[in-house]
């Protein structure tokens, strides 16, 4: 449902990482790791689109949902309202209340965006990629600003949507538990 | 609601809500009652310029919110989530055009006829400049999220945006201060400029954001 076939990326000149290549089929997860600035981030801005690669294909099939470092929800809005512009986008606005119960917001869903902490901001983030209903999720960070718990409760989330056939392609310095995932180390070389 | 409906609904929703909009009309109506100031109370004189100066205002108030329009969305990753669902980069910046228009243009056409009674402005003339300004602030929208986009990310970006801005919109001054005498000819030419901007934004707006990711 993902492949890279012999993806190179280029940033400013450098080349990040040279003919990557695999593949993720329905139900599978792969673990991007690396030290700080190796390429992870951009290597799923790559497999989001965003980027466009310098050498070889990213192809897939299925909606694609992205989890980045920016929080994409406008802060004057109410959290619930701010998620569902997004599911309405996806054509799913009646997912919203209860992807937020899923990561436990439920009840911050009348508060605005802007008064929520980088950790609850994250949480409305993954709130917004189970809403989306997209078979690809691309979580850069996603561990990023969570406590414990939280990690915990993504864990959980991520295993649920790979055991409904989704895929997931995580990139992090963190330690998440993915069981069975591929695990891709970039730098190690 | 399709994505374009959605992003012209949330641009005029911000616009709105965050007061973006108050902005630029307060300012076109100080400039008009500055005007009076400047070049003294001769009511023969300010009706002969005005019409001018109501067009010179509404160039500088354009320029106001060109900040706002795009720096913001590609700071919070707005755009890349929009790209992420599969809606291309010139068809963002339509949409922002479309939404910025709506929400900026009734506002400054309802300023004008306030400002008109500041200036003195007889009332075939006002009939002019707002059919006018009608013309061409899509046009001048146009060009705020084109610049907005070229922009963004940059330092100093206020400062820069007026200087990639107004060159361009100097044709739409030119024609649209030409139709003031009523003349038909310079009426369809600055439709013609307007048209032309309308056109050619988006896709200097789209290329410039996809520019800005890489």
């Amino acid at each position: 449902m993902l492949a890279f076939d012999r993806v190179t990326c280029v940033r400013g000149g450098r080349v990040l990482f040279e003919d990557l290549s695999f593949a993720l089929g329905p139900g599978e997860a792969a673990l991007v790791q690396g030290p700080n600035g190796v390429g992870k981030s951009s290597m799923v801005r790559i497999a989001a689109g965003l980027l466009t690669p310098a050498a070889g294909r990213v192809e897939g099939e299925g909606a694609r949902t992205l989890l980045a470092e920016a929080a994409a929800l406008d802060p004057e809005l109410a959290l619930a309202a701010a998620l569902r512009f997004w599911a309405g986008l996806d054509g799913r606005a009646d997912a919203v209340a209860d992807a937020l119960a899923v990561v436990g917001m439920a009840e911050l869903a009348q508060v605005p965006v802007r008064l929520l902490s980088t950790g609850q901001r994250r949480r409305a983030a993954i709130a917004r990629v189970v809403a989306s209903g997209a078979a690809v999720w691309l979580l850069d960070e996603p561990g990023n600003g969570l406590d414990a718990a939280s990690v915990v409760q993504l864990e959980g989330l991520i295993a649920a949507h790979r055991a409904q056939g989704g895929v997931a392609l995580v990139a992090t310095h963190l330690p998440i538990a993915l069981p069975g995932a591929q695990v891709i180390g970039l730098g190690a070389a | 609601m399709s994505g374009f409906g959605a992003i012209v609904w949330r641009e005029l929703r911000r616009a709105w809500s965050t007061g973006g909009l108050m902005l630029p009309v307060a300012f076109f109506l100080l400039v008009a009652i500055l005007f009076p100031f400047a070049v003294g109370p001769d009511d023969k004189l300010l009706a002969k310029i005005g019409g001018g100066v109501i067009w010179a205002a509404a160039l500088l108030a354009a320029l106001m919110p060109v900040e706002r329009l795009v720096a913001p969305d590609m700071e919070s990753g707005v755009l890349d989530q929009f790209a992420v669902r599969g809606l291309s980069d010139p068809l963002i910046a339509a949409a922002k055009m479309v939404g910025h228009w709506l929400g900026f243009a009734p506002p400054l056409l309802l300023a004008t006829v306030v400002a008109s009674a500041l200036l003195n402005l007889p009332g075939d003339s006002l009939v002019l400049v707002l059919a006018g300004l009608a013309i061409g602030t899509p046009g001048l929208a146009a060009l705020g999220v084109a610049t907005a986009a070229l922009v963004a990310g940059l330092r100093g970006a206020g400062a820069l945006a007026g200087l990639v801005m107004l060159p361009f919109a100097v044709p739409l001054l030119i024609f649209g201060a030409g139709a003031l005498d009523g003349n038909p000819a310079a009426f369809k030419l600055l439709g013609a400029i307007s048209l032309v901007l309308v056109a050619g934004a988006p896709f200097v707006a789209g290329a410039a954001i996809r520019m800005g990711r890489s």
